[in-house]
């Protein structure tokens, strides 16, 4: 019998889950890298090549802006790293204890945020910091720490890190199961060898366990870093498009969303916006590869 | 079954339809959703009365999506045939791509002042493509009750406005004065906007800055930075992160003493306060200086282009130049004022307040609004930014001219 070259299966059930893909996610992406290369002059659409991108660099005005977005948008990401990533290695360390009672209590909680939608969490949250009708100033004075207060969201110097701990505060449930899942498929057999020599407590989590988690961390971290350059909602709805006070919480997202549909009595620009979000996915794809090539391959794999 | 029945009906009121076709049926497009029972109850059936022949269809469209939805319907030929028009560059792209047409030489225009048309005509002037239908005038709207507790008089003059806010922070029972910076455009609308056209003479300075005859970098434009950095200290503590629903609330519930407005506020306060309102102009250097107050033009009423019934449309544009017109829309929505020269007699005394003001200053609109927030950086969206930073105190009012000069004259010719 004669075999027919193509396996014509694989094309028939890989077509459907392609054509969507192509649809949704591939043709909207080289058609705004496309639309970067053009602009509109007396409502016709011309081709200018890399002008868009000389005004976005090279223009004092929106170089400035972008710099201020990357470079919030870099703290954003370093506080999610410096903040998210602990707590959830440490919460999930915790409720992987097997004497710790209640623990599908915890874990439910804390994983609840990261299922509301931006909006819920955004408006709750500056509902608890509203200097007029929140708690926090109540709460503060209560423990005697009144002094602490400040209109967090209102003050150039705290409004990112603030919404930055908002945004950990509603995301921490995601590392912590993951890295709880890495920690309970850890076998019993290498702890108990680690017991043996003498390992035991904290350093048993310092020596073997995290060392097996590393790959895990890995991947929330990149996770993260794409979750963080693409984040636009939270700051857009506590803070408007203009991401106040004085563009300090302005992140590429809501940058490039202000410049693509306009804002009150500007027009928007699709053109320029779109220059905006090659450059974000351009960001974002160094990252990833980095990541790719210079870090996950260096990570040791162990198999059990 | 059901299905004949309906294809009776349809054609029924087909035949029906072509029997009122020897009247002409108008469709208005708008995006004032909430107007829809004044239309339909109050306009139409007083124009109607008067234009037995001529039938009219109010068609709003969700706000958010108006300007969007009108475009798509205007380039596909199926749009009514009087179309509201938001004010300055979004009407003059539809004129600008041949969707309105001219009314300059309509009758009813000769009842609208030259401010008035300003946000309908081509750069020059030389065209006004929308009739005037409504503004909104800023000011100040102040809790009566708190200012006969503390023995205060309306102010009139700047030091007697900041004698009253210090009066009012002493007795420490109100905040002097609600507003917040959360969400930015309150400090430059109701605060650099509202105060600003006493120190640039209102229409004189704003033609001038747009003519390139003035700076931002002029005394006279800087100066409303140096007052409004003197507000920040009567605002509420943590004014930072107060929002604007933020202020309306505090003011509503009696806890702030002055709320620096927008007229549009009248009939949402009537509903909820339970003191006394009054209201006062923004306040003059010295006694007896000319006032200038910002009444700003709003909203509009163009004629489509394609309308193929353009006669019928001017008869109701027309209609809309007179004064039973005006004295409709102005007393059903309060804080809406009718942009015609006819006196309109208003029921609401706070809305009353408010107009009495034209009869007795000079009238002008936000300086931002017309040719200077066309390119980028936005003027209008930086001055958010600028009169918010003059609040906080974080820049100095010089410096803050100089940033926006220096972005208007990036991409502005006569500012360069």
């Amino acid at each position: 019998m004669k075999k027919s070259g193509i396996k014509w299966h694989v094309v028939v059930f890989l077509a459907p889950a392609l054509l969507v893909y192509t649809a949704i996610m591939i043709f909207p992406l080289f058609n705004t890298l496309r639309l970067a290369l053009y602009t509109e002059t007396d409502q016709v659409r011309h081709f200018v090549g890399l002008d868009n991108f000389r005004t976005l660099f090279g223009n004092a005005h929106w170089s400035g802006q972008f710099w201020n977005a990357l470079g919030n948008n870099m703290w954003f990401f370093f506080i999610h790293m410096i903040v998210q990533h602990p707590i959830g290695i440490a919460l999930a360390a915790i409720l992987s204890h097997p004497r710790l009672r209640f623990a599908a209590l915890y874990r439910t909680a804390i994983f609840v945020p990261t299922i509301l939608s931006f909006v819920i969490v955004g408006f709750a949250w500056k509902l608890i910091l509203s200097p007029i009708w929140g708690i926090t100033p109540d709460m503060l004075k209560a423990v005697g720490l009144g002094w602490l207060y400040a209109p967090y969201l209102g003050k150039e110097e705290y409004a990112l890190t603030t919404l930055a701990l908002i945004s950990v505060w509603q995301f921490v449930g995601i590392p912590m199961m993951l890295i709880y899942a890495a920690l309970l498929s850890i076998p019993e057999e290498v702890l108990e060898a680690g017991e043996v020599d003498g390992i035991t407590g904290f350093s048993a989590f310092w020596k073997i366990k995290l060392p097996l988690i590393l790959p895990s961390i890995g991947i929330i971290s990149i996770l993260t870093f794409v979750g963080n350059f693409n984040a636009f909602d939270l700051i857009y709805t506590t803070q408007g498009a203009l991401a106040g006070p004085a563009y300090s919480t302005d992140i590429l997202g809501t940058f490039m969303y202000r410049t693509f549909f306009g804002f009150q009595l500007q027009l928007g620009d699709p053109h320029m916006g779109s220059a905006i979000a090659s450059g974000m996915f351009g960001i974002i794809l160094i990252g990833v590869c980095i990541y790719l090539f210079g870090i996950q391959t260096r990570l040791r794999r162990y198999q059990f | 079954m059901n299905r004949k029945l309906l294809s009776l009906a349809l054609l029924g009121s087909t035949i029906l339809g072509g029997a009122a076709a020897a009247e002409v049926t108008l469709t208005i497009e708008s995006w004032r959703n909430d107007d829809l029972i004044l239309w339909q109850d109050k306009i139409i059936p007083a124009f109607e009365a008067a234009n037995p022949d001529i039938k009219v269809k109010f068609t709003p469209s969700a706000p958010a999506e108006y300007n969007a939805v009108l475009n798509s319907k205007l380039d596909a030929g199926s749009a009514g045939d009087l179309i509201t028009c938001r004010p300055f560059d979004a009407s003059l792209a539809l004129y600008d791509a041949g969707h309105l047409t001219d009314l300059s030489d309509l009758d009813g225009m000769s009842n609208f002042s030259g401010v008035a048309k300003s946000a309908w005509q081509t750069d020059d002037a030389t065209a006004s493509f929308c009739m005037p239908m409504a503004s909104v005038i800023h000011g100040f709207i102040y809790n009566k009750d708190a200012f006969a507790e503390l023995g205060l008089e309306v102010p009139e003059t700047e030091a007697e406005f900041f004698a009253a806010l210090e009066t009012i922070k002493a007795d420490g029972n109100y905040i002097p004065m609600a507003m917040g910076t959360n969400d930015q455009w309150e400090a430059a609308t109701m605060g650099y906007n509202n105060i600003g056209p006493n120190y640039w003479k209102g229409e004189e300075g704003r033609l001038a800055l747009i003519a390139g005859d003035q700076k931002l970098t002029d005394p006279q434009w800087v100066a409303p930075y140096e007052t409004l950095a003197k507000w920040g200290e009567y605002l509420g503590d943590g004014y930072e992160a107060q929002t604007y629903p933020d202020s309306q609330n505090i003011f509503t519930l009696g806890r702030a003493a002055i709320y620096p407005a927008g007229s549009w506020e009248i009939t949402g306060f009537n509903a909820q306060v339970d003191f006394a309102m009054g209201a006062f102009k923004p306040p003059v250097m010295n006694a007896g200086d000319t006032c200038y107050i910002s009444d700003h033009t709003d909203i509009a009423l163009g004629l489509n282009a394609a309308s193929p019934n353009a006669e019928a449309a001017k008869t109701f544009l027309n209609w809309m130049g007179t004064s039973e017109f005006a004295s409709i829309y102005a007393n059903a929505l309060p804080g809406f004022f009718s942009l015609s020269n006819h006196e309109v007699a208003m029921e609401d005394p706070l809305a009353q307040e408010f107009v009495s003001w034209r009869g007795e200053c000079e009238s002008t609109i936000r300086s931002t609004y017309q040719v200077l927030s066309r390119g980028t950086p936005n003027l209008e969206n930086e001055t958010w930014g600028a009169s918010v930073a003059a609040i906080k105190g974080s820049k100095s009012a010089a410096d803050l001219g100089m940033e926006l000069q220096d972005g208007l004259a990036s991409w502005y010719a006569p500012q360069k």
